[in-house]
Parts: C-alpha cells; sequence; structure tokens
C-alpha cells in the first residue's frame, strides 16, 4: 500500500497515493449511505467523528457491529461505516439485541447508537441492565432533549424550564444518564458535544480501546424542533454552558508514547489494549477513577447551569460481561456441531439415569 | 381453598357436559393395575419424594404409569394433589375419577373425601376420622405421627419421613413388590445411603402397621406386569432441555416463569455436564434477563450472530415479546421460544394447564405476521422438536415457537430412550467469505433458489461485501431502506411464500385412518392423551371407529385438508375455550370442508380427561 505504481506506458502523472490508515484502509472505507436527517442535525456530525476514530484507530470494519433503536438518531448507523454489519433493532431494546450478539460472538466490537428517548424513557430498562452487566459495547447516546422522529415532543433527558418551539415549558427533572451509568456499573463514562470535535473524536478513540460498557451522552441539537431560544439543548445553549471537567488526550497503543506529562496536572490512563489515556485535569476535584466523586461533579455543575463535559469516570480492570462468563475463546455462533452436540455416550448415560 | 378442590374434581368439567362416571367399581372381582390414586398434600411439605418413590415402585413393577402434579402456585401453606395412574393399556391421560386417596392435608380432607366415586379407597390420618362423612369408601385410618416418631428419633425430618409412612401403607393395601418399592427408593436417595435407611425403615413400618391392622375391603391391586422395561421417565421440560443440548444450542436468555422455569433450569444443569471443556470454558452462554422483552431480544441478536439461541416463558412472557416476534419475521432472525403454556388469560390460573396461545402465538405482533408453531404431544417430541426447531429456525430463518403446556412440561411421563439424532445440523443459507468472492456480492433478501429464502452472511465474515444492515422497517432486497409499494409488496409475497415453504418442512401429523370411518378427530399436544383413550372408549361403549390426526405444527401440510376431506364430521379437541385450532384450520380450509369441523374444549385448568372427550362426542353425534 502506499507505493506508486511503476507503468511502462506513463500517460498520465501518476496520482497521489491515498491516505491510508495502519491497516492499509482509507477513510472512504469507512463511510457508510448518504444521510437522510436534516441538514446540520448534530447527529450526522456525530457520525462523521465515528468515521474518524474508527479509521484512525485502524479497525477492521467487518470487526465491527452496528445496532440501534428507533430514533432519527438511531437511523444513523446507515450512514457510516457499511462495510460493518448492522442492526437497527426496535425502539429502547438495542441493548437486548447487542448483549446476544455479543454471546454468539464476542471476539467483535460492538457499536450502539441511540437516542434520549430511545434510551432514557423506552429503553431505561434495558439500558439500566446492559451496563450493570458491563456488556463490552460502546453505548452512544446522541442526546437532542426531544423525540426528533415524532417531532419534537419532550424526553426525559429534558431540563426543567426548557422550552418547546410551541411554548410548553418541560416541569419534570432530567434523568442524568451519565450519573446512571456511573451508580449502574458502566465502566466508561462521559459526555461530549457534536460540536466539539477534538473532544469528541478523542473520546471515540478512547471508548474504542476500552472493554467494557462505554456511556458517552453526546449532546446533539436537533436543528429542526430543538434548537431555538429556550432550548437547553440548543448550539448556542452548549457553546454558553459548556465545561470540560478535564482535556482528553489519547495515544493509541500503536504509537509511540512520546509526549511528555505532568502527574500534577494529568491523570495518566493504561487502558485494556495498551493504549494511554491523558486526562489533563480542569477541575481541582477531578479523579475519573472515583465514582462518588464524579457523581458529586456532575451534580454541582448541574446545579450551577453548566454542561459538564469530558471523561468522568473509568474503570479498566472490571471484567467485562462476557469475560465473565468464561467461555470458549471462539464465537460460539459459528463453533462446529462437533463441539456442540455431544456424543452418543452422554446421551446414553443420560438415558441410562431415567431407567 | 376446599371448595375450589370440590369444584375442580366434582364440579364441571370445562365447557363440556358432565355426566358421572356410569362404570361402577365392582367390590368383588379385583381391579387389577387400573386406577388412579391421589396424594393430597400442602405445598412444601416435603411429599413429592414419597410421590416419586410410589411412580417409580409402579413403573418398576412393569406397569405402565403416570404422574400429575396439580400444585398451588404458592410456596408453601396451600393444598397440592399428586395423582398417579396406573394403566395396563397405557392411557397416561388424566383419569377423571380418583380411587385411592391418601388424604394428608386436614385443611382439605373433608372435601377429598366427599369427592370420590363410591367403592374407592382412602387412606388418611387417623384423628381425622374421615369415616364418619362416607359409608361407600374403604377406610384406612392411620396414626402417622406415631408410626413417624417410632422410626425417627430426629424431631426435624419427621415432617418428611412421615410422607414415606403411606408410601408403605399404599404399598402393602396394593400389593406392590416391595422390592421394587426399595430399589426405587435407594435409587432416589442415590448416595445418600442414612437418609434411604431412615425412608425405607419409615415405608416398613408403614407397611407394618398396614398388614396387621387393615383387612382389605377396596378392589384396588397392582400387579407385576413386562410394560416398562428399557423405558425412561422424564419430564417435558428437561427433555426439551436435552434436545437443546443435542441441537447444538449456544445461547439462552430466560426470564423465569412457571411453568417454563425448570426448561432452562435442566438446560444449565445439562450443559454444566456436557458443554464445558476440560479448560473449564464453556460453549454455552445462559443469562438469566431483565425481562422476556430482553430475553427475546437477545435471542434474536445471537441468532443474527450466527448463534441457535433459545428462551423459554410462558403467556405473560409472550404477550411481551410481540414487538420482538413481528421484528424477527420482517427482518428473518432465527430463534426459538418455548411456550409452557399455562391458564391464562393474564396471570391466569399460573399452575394450571391450557392450550390457549395458539392463536396468539400463530400470529404475535402487528401488521401481516404469522410463525411457525411446533407442537410436541410426548416427551420424545419435546426433545426430537427441540432440535427440529433449531434446524428449522435457521433454515426458514424465521422465529420458531414450540408450543409446550404445563402438563407435558412439568409432569413425569414414560417414554421410549431417546435416539441419537440422525442428522448433522441443518444451519441454513449461511454465505462465507469464500462464497462472497465467487459470487461477487450477494443480496440479502433476494429469492434465489425460488423457496422465499434469502441467503444471510454473519458478522464477522471476512469479506468487504459481506455486510447487510438488518431493519424492521421497510427493505428491498439488497436490505436497503424503502418505502417504494413495489419493494414492499414483493417482499410481503416473499415472506408469504417462505411460509408456504415451511409447509413442506414441518412435523408431518401423525394419521390413523381406516377409510371407512365418516368421523374424524384432531387433537394436538397434550390433548391427544385423552384423545386416544376416547377413541377405544367410543369403539368399545359405542361401537364408534373415529379416525384421528394428531397436528405436530403450523402451518398445516397438505394432508391436514385431505383428512378433513376424507371425512363428514371432524371434532377438533383441544384445551381451551374458543376453539383456537378450530380457528386456525378455518382460515386454512376451503370453505366446503370448514363446515365439517366440530368443537371439544376443556378449559377448567385440569389437563383434558377421555371420559370428557366422550361424553361431549357422543352427545354432539346424538347417540
Ligand atoms: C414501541 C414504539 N413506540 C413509539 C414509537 C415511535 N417513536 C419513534 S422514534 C421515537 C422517539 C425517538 O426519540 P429519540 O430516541 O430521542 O431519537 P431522536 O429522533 O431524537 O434522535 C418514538 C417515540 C416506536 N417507534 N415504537
Ligand atoms: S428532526 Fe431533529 S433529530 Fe431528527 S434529523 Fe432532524 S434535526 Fe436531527
Ligand atoms: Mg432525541
Amino acid at each position: 500500500m502506499g507505493t506508486t505504481p511503476v507503468t511502462s506506458t506513463p500517460v498520465e502523472a501518476p496520482k497521489p497515493a491515498a491516505k491510508t490508515n495502519r491497516i492499509g484502509l482509507q477513510v472512504l472505507d469507512y463511510r457508510g449511505g448518504k444521510t437522510t436527517l436534516c441538514a446540520g442535525c448534530g447527529h450526522n456530525v456525530i457520525s462523521e467523528r465515528i468515521i474518524d476514530a474508527f479509521y484512525e484507530m485502524g479497525v477492521q470494519p467487518e470487526r465491527l457491529m452496528k445496532l440501534s433503536g428507533i430514533g432519527c438518531s438511531s437511523k444513523s448507523p446507515a450512514y457510516f461505516m457499511s462495510r460493518s454489519h448492522s442492526f437497527n433493532s426496535v425502539h429502547g431494546r438495542m441493548p437486548s439485541v447487542a448483549t446476544g450478539a455479543l454471546l454468539a460472538n464476542r471476539t467483535m466490537k460492538a457499536l450502539g447508537v441511540s437516542g434520549d428517548g430511545d434510551t432514557a424513557s423506552i429503553g431505561v430498562g434495558q439500558f439500566v441492565h446492559m451496563m450493570r452487566r458491563n456488556v463490552p459495547l460502546i453505548y452512544i447516546i446522541e442526546d437532542n432533549g426531544v423525540y426528533g422522529l415524532t417531532k419534537g415532543q419532550f424526553s426525559a433527558t429534558a431540563d426543567i424550564g426548557s422550552k418547546l418551539k410551541t411554548g410548553v415549558i418541560n416541569d419534570l427533572p432530567p434523568i442524568d444518564t451519565c450519573s446512571l451509568a456511573i451508580q449502574l456499573g458502566a465502566t466508561f463514562v462521559g459526555r461530549s458535544f457534536s460540536g466539539d470535535k477534538k473532544q469528541l473524536l478523542a473520546m471515540l478513540k478512547a471508548a474504542i480501546a476500552h472493554n467494557g460498557t462505554v456511556v458517552l451522552d453526546v449532546i446533539s441539537p436537533c436543528v429542526t424542533f430543538n434548537d431555538h431560544e429556550g432550548s437547553t439543548r440548543s448550539y448556542k445553549y452548549m457553546q454558553e454552558h459548556e465545561e470540560a471537567i478535564s482535556e482528553v488526550g489519547f495515544v493509541p497503543h500503536f504509537q509511540e508514547i512520546d509526549v511528555e506529562y505532568d502527574p500534577g496536572t494529568t491523570i495518566n490512563v493504561e487502558m485494556h489494549d495498551g493504549s494511554h489515556l491523558r486526562l489533563r485535569k480542569l477541575h481541582e476535584e477531578y479523579d475519573p477513577t472515583d465514582r462518588i466523586a464524579a457523581i458529586s461533579a456532575l451534580m454541582s455543575a448541574h446545579a450551577k447551569e453548566e454542561v459538564l463535559t469530558g471523561i468522568f469516570y473509568i474503570d479498566t480492570q472490571k471484567p467485562s460481561f462476557t469475560d465473565m462468563l468464561n467461555l470458549v475463546d471462539e464465537p460460539l455462533g459459528t463453533l462446529p456441531d462437533e463441539r456442540v452436540r455431544p456424543g452418543r455416550q452422554v446421551l446414553d448415560d443420560v438415558m441410562q439415569r431415567l431407567m | 381453598m376446599a371448595t375450589e378442590h370440590v369444584a375442580l374434581v366434582a364440579g364441571a368439567e370445562g365447557g363440556t357436559s358432565v355426566k358421572p362416571d356410569t362404570k361402577q367399581q365392582s367390590t368383588q372381582g379385583n381391579v387389577v393395575n387400573d386406577f388412579s390414586i391421589q396424594i393430597a398434600t400442602v405445598n412444601g411439605s416435603g411429599s413429592q419424594s414419597a410421590n416419586l418413590v410410589l411412580l417409580k415402585s409402579i413403573f418398576r413393577m412393569g406397569i405402565p404409569v403416570s404422574g400429575k402434579n396439580l400444585f398451588p402456585s404458592n410456596i408453601a401453606g396451600l393444598p397440592t394433589w399428586y395423582t398417579i395412574r396406573a394403566s395396563k393399556d397405557g392411557y397416561v391421560a388424566r383419569k377423571k375419577e380418583i380411587d385411592v386417596l391418601i388424604a394428608m392435608n386436614p385443611e382439605t380432607s373433608k372435601e377429598d373425601m366427599l369427592s370420590l366415586p363410591p367403592g374407592a379407597a382412602a387412606i388418611y390420618e387417623e384423628s381425622a376420622n374421615l369415616q364418619q362423612f362416607r359409608d361407600d369408601v374403604a377406610c384406612y385410618p392411620v396414626p402417622f405421627d406415631k408410626l413417624t416418631a417410632a422410626v425417627c428419633p430426629e424431631a426435624k425430618l419427621r415432617k418428611l419421613v412421615k410422607n414415606m409412612i403411606y408410601v408403605g401403607v399404599a404399598a402393602q393395601l396394593l400389593k406392590m413388590d416391595m422390592a421394587a418399592v426399595e430399589a426405587a427408593l435407594r435409587k432416589q436417595f442415590a448416595k445418600k445411603v442414612k437418609a434411604a435407611d431412615l425412608n425405607w425403615a419409615a415405608v416398613q413400618a408403614g407397611y407394618d402397621y398396614s398388614s396387621t391392622t387393615f383387612t382389605k375391603s377396596d378392589p384396588f391391586v397392582l400387579d407385576v406386569m413386562n410394560e416398562t422395561a428399557g423405558k425412561i421417565i422424564i419430564d417435558g421440560n428437561a427433555a426439551a432441555a436435552l434436545g437443546c443440548i443435542f441441537a447444538g444450542c449456544t445461547v439462552a436468555m430466560w426470564y423465569p416463569i412457571t411453568p417454563s422455569s425448570s426448561l432452562v433450569e435442566n438446560f444449565i444443569d445439562y450443559a454444566k455436564r456436557y458443554r464445558v471443556g476440560e479448560d473449564g470454558k464453556a460453549t454455552f452462554a445462559v443469562v438469566q434477563a431483565e425481562d422476556e422483552l430482553a430475553a427475546i431480544g437477545a435471542v434474536f441478536g445471537a441468532g443474527w450472530a450466527g448463534a441457535r439461541a433459545m428462551t423459554a416463558t410462558s403467556g405473560p412472557g409472550i404477550s411481551l415479546m410481540a414487538e420482538f416476534a413481528g421484528l424477527g419475521y420482517y427482518a428473518e432472525l432465527p430463534g426459538v421460544i418455548f411456550d409452557v403454556q399455562r391458564t391464562g388469560p393474564s396471570t391466569g390460573m399460573p399452575t394450571r394447564n391450557q392450550q390457549g396461545d395458539l392463536l396468539s402465538v400463530a400470529f404475535l405482533s402487528h401488521g401481516d405476521t404469522k410463525h411457525i408453531m411446533l407442537i410436541p404431544g410426548s416427551v420424545k417430541e419435546c426433545y426430537e422438536m427441540a432440535q427440529s426447531a433449531f434446524d428449522l429456525t435457521e433454515q426458514l430463518q424465521t422465529p420458531v415457537f414450540v408450543m409446550s403446556d404445563l402438563d407435558l412440561g412439568m409432569n413425569n411421563w414414560m417414554s421410549e430412550p431417546f435416539a441419537y439424532p440422525d442428522k448433522p445440523l441443518n444451519r441454513g443459507k449461511v454465505l462465507s467469505a469464500e462464497d462472497l468472492t465467487k459470487l461477487g456480492g450477494f443480496a440479502r433478501y433476494k429469492d434465489v433458489d425460488g423457496d422465499g429464502i434469502g441467503y444471510r452472511t454473519l458478522p464477522g465474515t471476512d469479506h468487504p461485501l459481506a455486510a447487510y444492515f438488518t431493519r424492521g422497517s421497510g427493505h428491498n432486497e439488497k436490505a436497503q431502506y424503502t418505502e417504494r409499494p413495489d419493494d414492499y409488496f414483493n417482499n410481503m409475497e416473499r415472506l408469504a411464500k417462505k411460509f408456504e415453504t415451511a409447509r413442506s418442512l414441518v412435523p408431518r401429523p401423525e394419521v390413523v385412518q381406516t377409510g371407512k370411518s365418516k368421523v374424524g378427530l384432531i387433537a394436538f399436544g397434550t390433548s391427544d392423551f385423552a384423545t386416544r383413550e376416547s377413541r377405544d372408549q367410543l369403539s368399545k361403549e359405542y361401537g364408534l371407529d373415529a379416525d384421528y390426526l394428531r397436528l405436530r405444527a403450523y402451518p398445516f401440510s397438505r394432508e391436514v385438508q385431505e383428512f378433513v376431506a376424507s371425512h363428514e364430521r371432524v371434532y377438533v379437541i383441544e384445551q381451551n375455550r374458543d376453539a383456537q385450532m378450530l380457528s386456525l384450520l378455518k382460515l386454512d380450509l376451503p370453505a366446503e370442508e370448514i363446515v365439517k369441523l366440530r368443537s371439544i374444549r376443556h378449559f377448567n385448568g385440569l389437563p383434558i380427561d377421555a371420559r370428557s372427550v366422550t361424553d361431549d362426542l357422543v352427545t354432539q353425534e346424538g347417540i
């Protein structure tokens, strides 16, 4: 890859070799179908970052399973990484489908895309149990505070006082998916903003390096139904209220670690695959391995009407659900007959006992 | 509770007409190997092992036997009845009338006594004085506590050991082979020699008390036969679990619900024993889900990713699975769902029997959804159909439901030993990376072979053209999103064609036809036992020889229409109120056949019995 072919009839000037990643694939190989979402929708930007992250990490597209529920957000797996198998399931139930798929083939990477409605309302039960199990899945909530696909009703992540275009004001408290995730056992929890290209990309790359449930709540404005004055999920609100808890730096395992860091200001986390996460503290009390500190930071930011972003919590030690089950190394789904059907003497043995 | 029992035993039986059994037991001649024993106890009193010893002793004596547990939806304290039927002719359906009562529950003993037919026998606790209620029943009062205390010095074991006393009394009165009783008991306690000795002493104490105290005044005796050699005893859920083991099932996700839980629990036991390598690593994953939505979601996720996956549930779980079932049908996902049916609607009677989910499962989910159902009629078929279900679900790329019920699933049945599968697993149309290179790509939902079944690929297939997009929204042959009328229409037509393909692949019905009778019977699942016995009653008592077709699957194979066509009247015998199977047949048969269908239904929660079928049929026939 990357070398200019030598031909005997040099009529045209040789094209510059397309840029490739460490496994020799171009960004093109990570593209998906043309989006059908609204122009300017935050979800589209997240899809672009997903493409970048998997390209830069050099993940073979065929090694990824994409899963989603129902919603504008859940449609988006059609718009990135067409070379990966994809499963657009039913509303709020993607975690169970992903769990089953990973039980069948635990050698695959899995990425789930959901919405705030899909996750925090109809799907909150499965969301909770996925985290409790620490299913090895990157679970992205494309959070716009409304149900985009059904034309803009409030979701359960909408803030108190947030206003719909119709003037309706939300007076119920939001479910903070990140606090919930930390409490319930997800091992990598963060929040980002679709408009924060650098932070989101670094977080996605780190998520790829993690083994366990990753919950990324990505604020993703709905330009059609929730980007107006009075909304707490608009581009403008985010520009004014985003507050990063740390600066996320990521050094993948295949890159030489040349950047020095100051242990006084930066936390270094060694990840499952040998990559390194460099978290430069922007908050005094920041400690991403301390759940209580993380939840406290989220709550106090909320009280100050700040939208805290960054990686809040990470645990690289807890075994993932598929590791806990002590399964054979190969995918269960494609084990040959002789490994899954016991021999004749086993049946004889069972029959003897029943006589 | 007591009134419920009276209603159960002596009251109206389902929707069928009731006539008391006309056949009286003779007090002169002996009734050999053809009667039923009912043990009335309190739930949680540990009577189950005594009852099993009794059942298995009869089995060891070579006499065809079946056992049914009629238990409450409760952990301890409510009445429960265990019924054993010995039948020299091999009948295994519930027998409507009780011949020998063992009344151990003071709460219900009066009602239990009153429900007996004249000429029956009753063994009971002396202090209950049950003889005051009936002078037409042979009475055997036993001082259970006194006898128990004598053999069991340890007070806290007495509650359990007491049950073995009645085994001894019954064994003596019914003239059982004591070598068979001892062998059954010792096998039951396996390596626990001390427990076996203690329990055997209790059996002997009961036996001795009976032989020195009573003069037998009832006709019921058990005599050694040779009809059970080489046979096994197993319940349907364990049999289905074993089927899953030999089908190579690798993923099970479930949410506990009676009467299906023991299917998965048995699967776990067998899998731990037979599907774990020497390195301790398992070739299976069983996960207890948060609910049935998650269970079925995981089954389809696993099936999509290539695993043979199953879940087991009952009515309430089936209802929750509805949305996913439609996804499974429309996105064409393999997955096996065991529905061990119980009495509905709603929570209904969780520990009672019904064939009540046929219509809801056949069309589970919105839109034009329909599903394949396999209907086992014996424990052997639970084992075999569990295996066919996995082959069919992968061959047809659609969910397959195995419609068992509480009676079959949770009760003990005699059976021929199960045969080792003679065919390799049929994994259906799955393309490998090499196939894709050869073909230059594929279209997931294209009907290449004319059978309505497309080719699929599994996640992880190492080829740039392997991936496709699975969705429950409108899709074309290439699995792309579509709202085009022709794409939608063609896809739905293909799915209908696939269902036609299924018709010829599912298990065919079992037909007994002489060609001479104008009357045909159609039954299925656990209605089969009573139907077979009723055929004999009809023939012997009324000279009516009815042909018989036992359904084994939906969609119906060709033979079903042929059977109806060759009779003037066809009775569909089933255990639900709304004639659900008859309704399914109506949807399938031409108008001139539909008018021939008549309905016999039984739906009081108890398993259907032959006498109810016979009486109803005779009334409808006007004989
Ligand atoms: C069982 C069920 N109920 C309702 C719907 C309708 N529905 C489709 S998408 C949606 C909400 C999606 O909201 P969200 O997850 O926030 O996604 P967004 O469109 O905002 O990205 C609803 C209620 C459905 N598809 N299924
Ligand atoms: S409606 Fe909102 S969420 Fe849906 S695509 Fe448009 S902008 Fe995005
Ligand atoms: Mg939303």
